[in-house]
């Protein structure tokens, strides 16, 4: 259902460097599958990061790894600092100390957040932004994964093929009737599901989603659930969320993020009947 | 409700384009063929004045362009009008030849009288036509770009970037008032003669230069809407509604800002270098903060966002200003004041939304008086 730009059974091929001054304007860009490397199973890599505001440590000292394909859930009470690191990810902020890679070879901390998007890390806001005065379709072309330089923006237009995808994707996000609307017309929870299904075009490998279900039924949440799951497995999924029974009904693992730092990580029922997470969550 | 239907589709391009074609027949005609004393005849002031509109018209166009599209309000976009003006008026110095006052073969009047020996570099290459337009093309866009990119770079946005779009303006403003610069000083540049070989003075050249300018508008409508209607357009209108958003989905958006205001000050430039050869002087009051600010009127007053809209305000602002500025001159300033604020109180969408929402609103009158007489007069019978 979820189609990778490239194809998965040829080797990837070692970033090369372009020192030939001659095939420069000919040598074909690297692909993103050959620049983020993830031989070691591993994603993303969070290592001691420090992020304060005027004196107050909204991530101290955060070390935190994500597998490949893997479907992560972060709880954490208010100002536990889940929405910092998606900032730090994403680079939207800078963190004092600490480094964060994509992959083995990327470091996020030199990457602007265009050149992050590009590179694969698709992020869903936790007040849904769509582009309002935009249709629900034109949304969807713009997350479109493609070459989003200016030149070749201007001459752009939708292949059949990506019709189709958009198409696919107005079906899974349920919005096909919508398909000619403003989004700004929209109801909140269709906003959420258009901002995933944004996600989806950006064709990413890791998927940030920061409170996906917030003002949905009950009913939009299960789907949504179902969606995340699937979409573990070929896209790494990190999904921040409040909700207590949307982390049970999806989470394999969960990390606990408390003052900024890893509390607790393991299995949701281990999670549960930890202490310290108790003492946390209650305690308050 | 076939009105409501007509004016809902977008008339305003086929009403523009229909009417710039129309104006290229018949003011020509009115103005060469049909006798003077004729009712039908067109003064060649008129000509004139209505080629002086389009040029606005299209200034006004280049403005919608960053600020209804992509949320940049420049308020210093007469700056790269005046630009464009000037290459075109050093053309038009070098053409006068040796028929100034002093007579001098090579420099202009205003450099025999500051004893100057020899023309400044800046000038060599003016006397040639395609050198002067693309200086017209160069000069506004570079200094766009090199702006742009230092302040979109930086993430200037808001009111900040305005400002200091303003401050541009007026900087150049009193850089060129400096005789030293070489550009005249506060007389400008003037008593221009030929403009390639053709007077200015004759009633076909004022004819040529307005058909050009119509045709010049017509263009830039036809290129900012493919502009627009691309999927550029639809990121740069994504840009001005949520830009944090853009970048996240990987659109360099200092990229787009760039792009789009420096294509504006080009198209800018080009409506000052039609501008000049049609009033016969270009100097530095062009650079006044005070008309960058008018042009936001005018686009604000047509509707923004619609580019048509655009140029119907410049020509119903600048038609009033001629009209008020010979009947009660001293009235202007308060009258385009007012209009401000009248647009922005009440009407946000300016004359082009407003006759958009004229049917739903005649509409929603004739059901409200409807049902008001109605439930009045079964109230009459009902006794």
């Amino acid at each position: 259902m979820f189609r990778r730009s490239v194809d998965k059974d040829k080797p990837a091929r070692g970033f090369q460097p372009r020192d030939d001054q001659s095939s420069r304007f000919l040598a074909r860009k690297p692909s993103r599958d050959e620049l983020v490397n993830t031989d070691s199973g591993y994603i993303l890599y969070l290592e001691d990061i420090t992020v304060s505001f005027d004196g107050f440590k909204a991530l101290n000292e955060l070390t935190l790894y994500i597998e490949t394909g893997e479907l992560r859930c972060i709880i954490g009470p208010n100002g536990a600092g889940k929405t910092t690191m998606m900032d730090v990810i994403t680079g939207k902020t800078r963190p004092d100390f600490g480094t964060a890679f994509y992959g083995q070879r990327l470091d996020l901390l030199r990457l602007t957040e265009p050149e992050i998007a590009s590179l694969g890390i698709g992020r869903k806001f936790q007040k849904p932004t769509v582009f309002e005065n935009h249709t629900v379709h034109d949304n969807l072309e713009l997350a479109m994964e493609a070459d989003k330089r200016v030149w070749a923006t201007l001459a752009r237009r939708l292949s059949g093929e990506e019709r189709d995808r958009i198409a696919e994707v107005l079906d899974i996000i349920g919005l096909k009737e919508e398909v000619s609307a403003l989004a700004g017309s929209l109801s909140h929870g269709q906003k959420q599901w258009l901002e995933i299904g944004m996600l989806l075009m950006q064709n990413p490998l890791v998927l940030l989603v920061d409170e996906p279900v917030a003002g949905m039924t009950k009913q939009e949440s299960e789907s949504t659930a179902e969606l995340l799951t699937t979409l573990a497995g070929d896209h790494s999924v990190v999904v921040v969320e409040h909700d207590m029974e949307f982390v049970r009904s999806i989470a394999r693992r969960v990390t606990v993020l408390h003052e900024g730092r890893v509390l607790a990580e393991g299995p949701f029922e281990e999670i549960q009947h930890d202490a310290k997470v108790i003492e946390v969550y209650l305690g308050e | 409700m076939l009105l409501g239907r007509l004016i809902k589709q977008d008339w305003g391009r086929s009403i523009l384009l229909g009417t710039l074609g129309v104006m290229c027949v018949v003011v020509p005609v009115a103005n060469l063929l049909v006798p003077e004393d004729s009712a039908f005849h067109v003064s060649t002031y008129t000509v004139t004045l209505l080629g002086k509109y389009l040029c606005y018209a299209l200034l006004a166009m280049a403005l919608d362009l960053v600020w209804g599209y992509c949320g940049i309000l420049s308020l210093g976009h007469g700056a790269f009008f005046a630009l464009g003006g000037y290459a075109m008026g050093m053309y038009l110095m070098r053409q006068i030849g040796t028929r100034g006052v002093y007579g001098h073969p090579e420099l202009p009047d205003f450099m025999v009288f500051l004893n100057w020996e020899e023309l400044p570099w800046y000038w060599f290459g003016f006397d040639a036509f395609w050198f002067a337009m693309l200086m017209v093309v160069l000069v506004p866009g570079l200094l766009a770009l090199v702006f742009g990119w230092l302040a979109f770079r930086s993430r200037v946005t808001g009111v900040y970037l305005s400002i200091m779009t303003q401050a541009l303006t007026y900087a150049l403003l009193l850089a060129f008032y400096r005789n030293e610069m070489g550009f005249g000083g506060n007389n400008g540049l003037t008593d221009f003669k030929d403009i390639l070989g053709a007077s200015l003075q004759s009633d076909v050249t004022r004819v040529v230069l307005f058909v050009v300018s119509a045709f010049a508008l017509a263009l830039t409508y036809l290129f900012c809407r493919f502009v627009v209607t691309s999927k550029l357009g639809r990121v740069v209108t994504a840009v001005r509604d949520a830009d944090d958003r853009t970048r996240f989905i990987g659109y360099r958006v200092e990229n787009y800002k760039v792009w789009i205001f420096t294509v504006s000050a080009v198209l800018a430039g080009i409506a000052g270098a039609l501008y000049v050869p049609q009033v016969g002087i270009i100097n530095p009051s062009e650079f006044e903060p005070l008309k960058s600010i008018e042009l936001v009127v005018w686009v604000a007053l047509g509707g923004r966002g619609t580019l048509y809209g655009a140029a119907l305000g410049a020509v119903i602002v600048n038609y009033a200003k001629t009209w008020m500025t010979g009947a009660f001159p001293e009235v202007w300033p308060f009258a385009l004041g007012g209009l401000f604020i009248l647009v922005t109180l009440s009407l946000p969408k300016g004359v082009v939304g407003l006759v958009r929402s004229l049917p739903n609103w005649l509409a929603s009158r004739v059901r409200y008086t409807y049902h008001k007489w109605g439930s009045l007069i079964r109230a009459k019978f009902s006794h």
